[in-house]
């Protein structure tokens, strides 16, 4: 009850903080903005395919394209990419802006535990991107109300789901890092340049690759996506991102408090 | 209320507390006292459960530092050398926050806040950003921060740094009024402060206590309540053979020779008042008594005294003379 309360309260700072600086609204419009021009040029891409295709229904007919297929898929893997860049922005300051201000003390010598610090921090973070992927959904409704065959709303939930959880560990990482030093620049470049490594790993997972590049190849965030995208939740896919999460938070609350025993 | 035994804090080689032992009582207001790197905020650090002490043990409240650091944090306020504010909340919602995390009751949130806020006399600027505020409003509002959840400790680390003179007055009779139903411990080394405020002080140095006392006795017992200097016109040797001879004199050293005047200091034990004696012993042997002064040390002497190293202690000037009526 009380871990809960301490929690809450953490989240609710940082929500201040992320709302009272330009940081949430950079960060949402950013997003909102690149979700806007990747729905447009799938659009168009979309319009012109279907186009082509119509024509060729004179001649016997193409396919009918799906909308799930070739809209939102893209977009929501264009996302991704987009998460890659706006997750440091939005942990860089966590730990690294509480101990250049000492105020790292005051949440030490609280009656919290270090644990509800990090958890506390992760869910302000992981909930602002949320509202983030919110608001860039807007963009999909008006599919619905124009398309004269719907498209299916369940692979879209989960290309959102996957799209949260991939963001999740990035912003897991990230407070990780925030954690190793005072700088905020620095905090946030570094995550950066993780996620990028982490991210450069889904490459090695190729058909051809051998059993180091297969793992190497499992680790990256961004292979599990690729199911849930498609619309199909596999547990192991959700496995694997709540455990990278666990990870990241775990290192995270391992370093805030080794610092004290080394400080 | 506070027991720290034998408290050892090693950074690496540097040892920062060597062996700190003391203990505070209920409702006591304690200076720790000590030049900067003395190891004061290193112990302050451990008793709040920031650090961890390398040995030893310090109990807060009844409950261990490193056992129970959760039940000790509930009972211990404290403000940093610097207090811990985001400068980017305003002063309101800030505590308010603070009482959330240090497990104040819903219910009783508002109340502690505002309480807090009137006592610290922050009341005026609740609603302003932190960042906005002068160094006087930040230390106040991290002592509102500190008494938040009414704990029974209170661990203030330089309370009055960087604050005007209207302002440490202000802060200094806050603290007293707190003393009595909270027990604090006061690091400071602003000297006055401590014989205004503290009913007991300890002094530390290179990581060790050096004294411990109350102000008053630590000025009486090292100044040597006895000493008394004498200004004496004739033979330095005859005159010391002289006074020595007064009942009571417990040891005479001359202490400077200025042409054929010497000054000598004198030793009586305690609670004999030998002044009357060694005049009359001075004048009936033929010499002229040029002055007779009580030497005092006031608590910078005493501090200097006990926190410079025997080599530079040579070096440093002697005990003040104070007059002997004052």
């Amino acid at each position: 009850m009380t871990a809960l309360r301490n929690v809450a309260a953490i989240v609710e700072k940082e929500w201040r903080h992320y709302f009272g600086s330009p940081i949430a609204y950079v960060a949402l419009f950013v997003w909102t903005m690149l979700f806007g021009i990747f729905f447009h040029f799938a659009f168009t891409l979309f319009l012109r395919q279907s186009m082509m295709m119509s024509q060729q229904m004179e001649f016997g007919g193409g396919p009918k394209l799906s909308i799930n297929e070739w809209m939102i898929r893209p977009v929501l893997h264009n996302m991704a990419v987009v998460a890659l860049f706006v997750a440091p922005m939005l942990t860089m300051r966590l730990f690294a802006e509480e101990k250049r201000q000492g105020t790292i003390e005051l949440l030490a010598t609280s009656p919290i535990t270090d644990l509800q610090i990090v958890l506390g921090k992760f869910l302000a973070a992981a909930g602002l991107y949320a509202l983030m992927i919110l608001t860039g959904l807007v963009n999909l409704l008006p599919i619905w109300h124009y398309a004269t065959s719907a498209p299916e709303w369940k692979p879209v939930l989960t290309g959102a789901l996957a799209l949260l959880l991939i963001g999740s560990c990035f912003i897991a990482l990230g407070l990780f890092v925030s954690t190793l030093t005072r700088n905020q620049i620095v905090a946030g470049i570094l995550t950066f340049c993780l996620l990028l490594g982490v991210w450069t790993l889904g490459w090695a997972d190729e058909p051809t690759a051998g059993p180091v590049m297969k793992v190497l190849g499992y680790l990256a965030v961004t292979t599990h996506m690729e199911d849930m995208v498609k619309g199909v939740l596999d547990l192991k896919d959700v496995v694997f991102y709540l455990s990278f999460i666990a990870f990241g938070l775990f290192l995270a609350q391992q370093s805030v408090e080794s610092q004290r025993w080394r400080a | 209320m506070i027991e720290v035994d034998n408290l050892t804090k090693r950074y690496g080689r540097t040892t920062a507390v060597d062996g700190i032992s003391f203990v505070v009582k209920k409702g006591e207001i304690l200076g720790f006292l000590g030049p900067n790197g003395a190891g004061k905020t290193t112990t302050m650090r451990i008793l709040t459960c920031y650090l961890p002490p390398t040995e030893g043990t310090a109990r807060v409240a009844g409950h261990d530092v490193f056992e129970e650091p959760l039940e000790v944090k509930k009972r211990v306020g404290y403000i940093p050398e610097t207090p811990p504010l985001y400068p980017d909340m305003e002063v309101a919602t800030f505590l308010d926050f603070c009482a959330k995390i240090k497990g104040v009751a819903k219910s009783e949130r508002r109340a502690r806040v505002d309480s807090a806020m009137e006592k610290c006399r922050v009341g005026d600027v609740r609603k302003t950003l932190i960042g906005r505020l002068s160094k006087g409003y930040r230390q106040r509002v991290g002592l509102a921060q500190a008494i938040l959840h009414d704990p029974p400790v209170l661990i203030l680390d330089e309370p009055t740094a960087g604050l005007d003179p209207k302002q440490i007055i202000e802060t200094r009779d806050l603290i007293k009024a707190l003393g009595g139903e909270h027990t604090i411990i006061l690091s400071t080394h602003i000297l006055p402060e401590v014989s205004m405020t503290c009913g007991r002080v300890v002094i530390i140095n290179k990581g060790k206590v050096v004294a411990e006392d109350t102000p008053e006795n630590l000025t009486h017992r090292l100044s040597g309540a006895g000493t008394l200097r004498l200004d004496v016109r004739g033979d330095s040797a005859a005159v010391a053979e002289a006074l020595r001879s007064v009942p009571g004199v417990t040891a005479v050293r001359p202490h400077a020779q200025a042409g054929d005047v010497s000054a000598l200091d004198v030793e009586a034990a305690a609670g004999a008042d030998v002044r009357a004696d060694l005049a009359r012993a001075v004048v009936q042997k033929g010499f002229d008594l040029l002055g007779l002064q009580q030497v005092g040390m006031s608590l910078e002497e005493i501090f200097l005294h006990l926190t410079t190293s025997e080599a530079t202690a040579e070096a440093a000037p002697s005990p003040a003379p104070v007059e002997a009526s004052a």
